[in-house]
C-alpha cells in the first residue's frame, strides 16, 4: 500500500501584490441571476479567481446555488456541483477524499486540485455546523470551506438565521406592536468557534469583499497551506438588509470600521488581525459608532436609541472585555496570562 | 485506465471462510477495491464497518475510511466522492438510514452508483434492534436498486453484482442491499471467497465518463431546473431503472460464467414450486423457516412451494406475475407494514397484487404481516399461513390481511 498518510499535492499560490497583479481571467462569469448589488456574487467571483482554473467548487443550497446555476446558463467556468443545505463540510471532505484515494492508487493523475465547498449562513452556522466541524478535523484532506454570510436565509425570503444580527427585521422576525424586537439572539461567533474548537485546522480567517485583494489572498493562503481550512465572509445584501444596492461596498467597510466585523486570520495557531481591524486594535484609527452602520439599513429602521445603545454596548464588550478582542469571547480569571478583569 | 481482464489461472482458487453476512460484504469491499467508505455506528449494520476498519488497519484494504459525524454526512461524503470518480460503499440501519434520508433522495437523482448495505432494523420508537424491512423500503420510489439477500454467500456475491450493475453507464443508480438484522448480519456460515483476479474480470473499474467532476471536465452538476426540465430528468431515471433489468441479467450470466455459481433467475428464487398448488412469497432470511416448513408439509402431501424475491427494485413484474399465476393461491409474508394502505397489507403484498392485476389468471392473494421487530418467523407460523392460503385456494372466504404470531 502506498503511504496512506500522504496528502494530495498542494498548489503554490503566492499572494497577489496589489490589484494590478490580479489576473484578468474570470471563472465565475455571466449567466447568473443574483440581485443588483449582491456582494455574495462578488465573493464567488473573487474566490474562484483567487483559486484559478484547477478548482472544483461545491455549493450548498442557498442564494449562490439558486441564483447562479440555472440549467443551461451556469455561471461557473470550473466544475461545480450542488450539495445539500447542511452538507458543505461533507461535500468538501468527500470530494477531497476521492481525489486522495484515486491519486494514491494511480487511478487519477496526481496534481494539485483545489476543492472549495461554500455555504451560506443558514447552511454553515445552522444546519451544516456539525458537518463542517467534523470536516475540519480531517487533516489528511485538502479543501476550503467558505461561508458567505448575508445574515439571513436570503434566497427563501429573508428569514432569520443563527447569524442574523440582534433585532434585525426579517420575515421571521418582523417588528410588531407588542414586540418591537422579536429576534433577541446574538449572532454566533463562527470563525472564532471553529478556530478555537479545531486546533488541528491550520487556517481560519474572516474576510470582507470590500477589501477584495486581501480577501483573495486569504483564499489563496487557505488553499495552499494544507488540510481543511475555513473562511467566513460578511456579505452585505441589499434585499435582506434593505439599502440602496450601490452601497454594498460601503456597508462592508462600515461593518469593519464599526468593529462589528473584525478581520483576522488564525494561521497555525497564531492570530493576526489585519486591515482596518488591525488599525483599530492598535489605536491608529477610531472605531466608528455602530449607529453609522445600523441606520443605513432598513432592517434596523425600527431601532430606538435604547436599541442602538444596547447594540453598541455588546460591540464594546467584544472589544474591551473579551480575552481576545473580537475573537474569543470569554474573560479569564487566570492572572498570569492575558486575562482581563 | 481500463484494466486488462486476467484469465483465471489454475493457481487461483476460491477459499472457504466461516464469516457473517456483514463480514461477507466487508470482504466484497476489499475484493472490489473500493476507494472511499464512510461509517457511523448503529446496530446491526455497523458490524460491516467494524470488519472494514480491521481490513484498513491491517493494510488489506486501501481506501479512504472516514468515520462521519452523522448518517447524513456519511451518505453525503460518499455521494460527492462518487461524483469525483471514486468507487464507494456506505450503509446504515433503521432510524440511521432515515436520518440520512435527504442524502438518500438526491443520490439516485444525481445518478450516483453508491452501493449501501442496510442492516434491516425496526424504526424505533419504541426501541427495537430486530429486523423489519420498512427502513430500506422507504426509498422504494426514489430510484434506488433494492435487493434482499438470504445468506452470507449471497451477500458477498450480490455486493459484487451491485457495483457492476450500479456503475454500468446504462444504469448509474445507487443500490441498497437489504440484510436482515441479526439473522444475517450477525450469523456466520461457510462462504466461498473468490480470488481478486476473478473479481477484476467480472467488475470493470468505475468510469464516471463525461459526468466526472474534474477540472478537465468543467461541468455544472445539479443546477436549478424547475418545471423547465425536471420532468425530463425524472424520465431519465425511469429509463435507467428499466434498463437495470437487462443489465442485471447480463451481470448474473457473467457471474455464473466467471465464478461458477448459478443463481438462475436473478430476480427471485423458486423453492419446490414445480408441482405446487399454493405458494408463499417473502424476502430475506425468513426463507429458512419457510423452507423447513415446506419440507415438513411436503412429507405430509401438501403441495406448497416458496418464492423468495431478491430484487424489489427493479420489480420483476412480468416474471413474477407469470410465475405466481400458475398457482391456485398465493400468500405474501411481509416483514414490514404499510398503515392505511390498500387492504392494510404489507408493502410487498400490495406490489404483488399490482403485478398480478393484468394477469389473465389472478389467484387469490392473502397478505401476512409477520416477524416484526426481529420476532422470529417460526415453523408453526408458516404452517398457519399455509393453511390460510389453502383455504383461500379452496374458495373459502378469507381476510385480505392477517397478522401472524401476534398476542391477542
Amino acid at each position: 500500500m502506498a503511504d496512506s498518510l500522504a496528502t494530495t499535492p498542494l498548489p503554490t499560490l503566492e499572494p497577489f501584490k496589489g490589484v494590478k497583479k490580479v489576473p484578468l481571467e474570470e471563472y465565475f462569469t455571466s449567466g447568473h441571476r443574483t440581485c443588483q448589488g449582491c456582494e455574495s456574487a462578488l465573493v464567488m467571483k473573487l474566490m474562484v479567481k483567487a483559486a484559478g482554473p484547477r478548482t472544483i467548487v461545491l455549493g450548498s443550497t442557498g442564494c449562490m446555488y439558486v441564483a447562479n446555476t440555472t440549467y443551461y446558463s451556469t455561471s461557473w467556468v470550473v466544475p461545480w456541483m450542488h450539495t445539500q443545505l447542511g452538507s458543505s463540510g461533507s461535500a468538501g471532505l468527500g470530494t477531497a477524499a476521492a481525489l486522495r484515494a484515486l491519486m494514491r492508487k494511480g487511478k487519477l493523475r496526481s496534481e494539485p486540485i483545489n476543492v472549495i465547498a461554500f455555504c451560506g449562513d443558514g447552511g454553515g452556522a445552522d444546519m451544516g455546523l456539525s458537518a463542517i466541524s467534523a470536516a475540519l478535523t480531517h487533516t489528511e484532506y485538502n479543501f476550503l470551506i467558505l461561508l458567505y454570510d448575508n445574515e439571513s436565509y436570503a434566497n427563501t425570503d429573508i428569514q432569520l438565521s443563527g447569524l442574523t444580527p440582534y433585532g434585525a427585521h426579517t420575515t421571521f422576525s418582523p417588528p410588531g406592536s407588542a414586540k418591537r424586537i422579536l429576534h433577541q439572539r446574538w449572532k454566533k461567533n463562527v470563525a472564532g468557534m471553529l478556530a478555537a474548537g479545531h486546533p488541528s485546522c491550520r487556517y481560519v480567517a474572516t474576510v470582507c469583499a470590500s477589501y477584495a485583494v486581501e480577501m483573495m489572498n486569504r483564499v489563496r493562503k487557505a488553499l495552499s497551506i494544507g488540510g481543511p481550512t475555513f473562511i467566513h465572509s460578511l456579505d452585505p445584501c441589499p434585499k435582506g438588509w434593505d439599502y440602496d444596492p450601490m452601497l454594498s461596498h460601503e456597508l462592508g467597510e462600515l461593518a469593519v470600521e464599526c468593529g462589528i466585523w473584525p478581520l483576522y486570520e488564525v494561521e497555525d495557531h497564531r492570530l493576526k488581525l489585519y486591515g482596518r481591524t488591525k488599525g483599530i486594535a492598535e489605536g491608529r484609527s477610531r472605531r466608528r459608532p455602530v449607529r453609522d452602520y445600523l441606520l443605513r439599513q432598513g432592517r434596523f429602521a425600527h431601532f430606538t436609541d435604547d436599541d442602538i445603545d444596547y447594540f453598541q454596548a455588546k460591540v464594546d464588550e467584544m472589544w474591551e472585555r473579551w480575552i481576545i478582542p473580537g475573537v474569543i469571547p470569554f474573560a479569564s480569571e487566570i492572572t498570569n496570562g492575558r486575562g482581563s478583569d | 485506465m481500463a484494466r486488462v481482464a486476467e484469465q483465471v489461472g489454475p493457481a487461483e482458487a476460491e477459499r472457504e471462510e466461516l464469516i457473517s453476512g456483514s463480514e461477507a460484504i466487508a470482504v466484497a469491499c476489499k475484493l472490489a477495491d473500493v476507494d472511499v467508505i464512510t461509517a457511523y455506528p448503529i446496530r446491526p449494520y455497523d458490524t460491516v464497518m467494524q470488519y472494514v476498519a480491521k481490513l484498513v488497519a491491517n493494510g488489506e484494504l486501501d481506501c479512504e475510511y472516514i468515520v462521519a459525524e452523522s448518517e447524513h454526512s456519511q451518505f453525503e461524503i460518499v455521494k460527492h466522492a462518487s461524483a469525483a470518480g471514486a468507487r464507494v460503499f456506505c450503509g446504515s440501519s433503521g432510524v440511521g438510514w432515515m436520518y440520512a434520508f435527504e442524502a438518500l433522495t438526491v443520490t439516485p437523482a444525481l445518478r450516483i452508483p453508491l452501493v449501501a448495505m442496510v442492516g434491516n432494523r425496526a424504526l424505533d420508537d419504541p426501541g427495537a434492534f430486530g429486523v423489519e424491512h420498512n427502513d430500506a423500503l422507504a426509498v422504494r420510489d426514489l430510484g434506488w436498486l433494492l435487493v434482499w439477500v438470504d445468506t452470507a454467500q449471497e451477500a458477498l456475491d450480490t455486493a459484487l453484482i451491485a457495483w457492476r450493475v450500479a456503475e454500468d453507464r446504462r444504469v448509474f443508480l445507487p443500490c441498497a442491499i437489504g440484510c436482515d438484522g441479526a439473522f444475517l448480519t450477525h450469523s456466520q456460515s461457510m462462504v466461498k471467497v473468490p480470488p481478486p483476479s476473478w473479481v477484476r474480470q467480472f467488475l470493470p473499474p468505475y468510469d464516471r465518463g463525461d459526468l466526472l467532476l474534474h477540472p478537465d471536465n468543467p461541468i455544472t452538476v445539479a443546477p436549478q431546473v424547475n418545471e423547465d426540465w425536471l420532468m425530463e430528468l425524472r424520465k431519465h431515471n425511469d429509463e435507467a431503472m428499466k434498463r437495470a433489468r437487462v443489465v442485471l441479467r447480463e451481470a448474473y450470466a457473467d457471474f455464473e460464467r466467471i465464478f461458477g455459481r448459478a443463481y438462475g433467475n436473478p430476480f427471485f428464487e423458486e423453492y419446490r414450486t414445480e408441482d405446487a398448488e399454493v405458494v408463499l412469497v417473502g424476502m430475506g432470511t425468513l426463507s429458512m423457516p419457510v423452507k423447513v416448513a415446506v419440507r415438513q408439509m411436503r412429507q405430509q402431501g401438501v403441495r406448497v412451494g416458496f418464492v423468495r424475491l431478491r430484487w424489489f427494485r427493479p420489480f420483476p413484474t412480468e416474471e413474477l406475475a407469470t410465475t405466481l399465476s400458475r398457482f391456485r393461491a398465493v400468500g405474501v409474508i411481509d416483514r414490514d407494514y404499510s398503515f392505511g394502505s390498500p387492504h392494510a397489507s404489507g408493502v410487498l403484498a400490495n406490489e404483488i397484487r399490482a403485478a398480478l392485476y393484468n394477469s389473465l389468471a389472478r389467484p387469490p392473494l392473502v397478505s401476512f404481516i409477520c416477524g416484526l421487530g426481529g420476532r422470529e418467523v417460526t415453523v408453526p407460523n408458516v404452517l398457519e399461513m399455509t393453511e390460510l392460503v389453502r383455504r383461500a385456494a379452496a374458495g373459502e372466504p378469507a381476510e385480505s390481511t392477517y397478522w401472524i404470531g401476534i398476542r391477542q
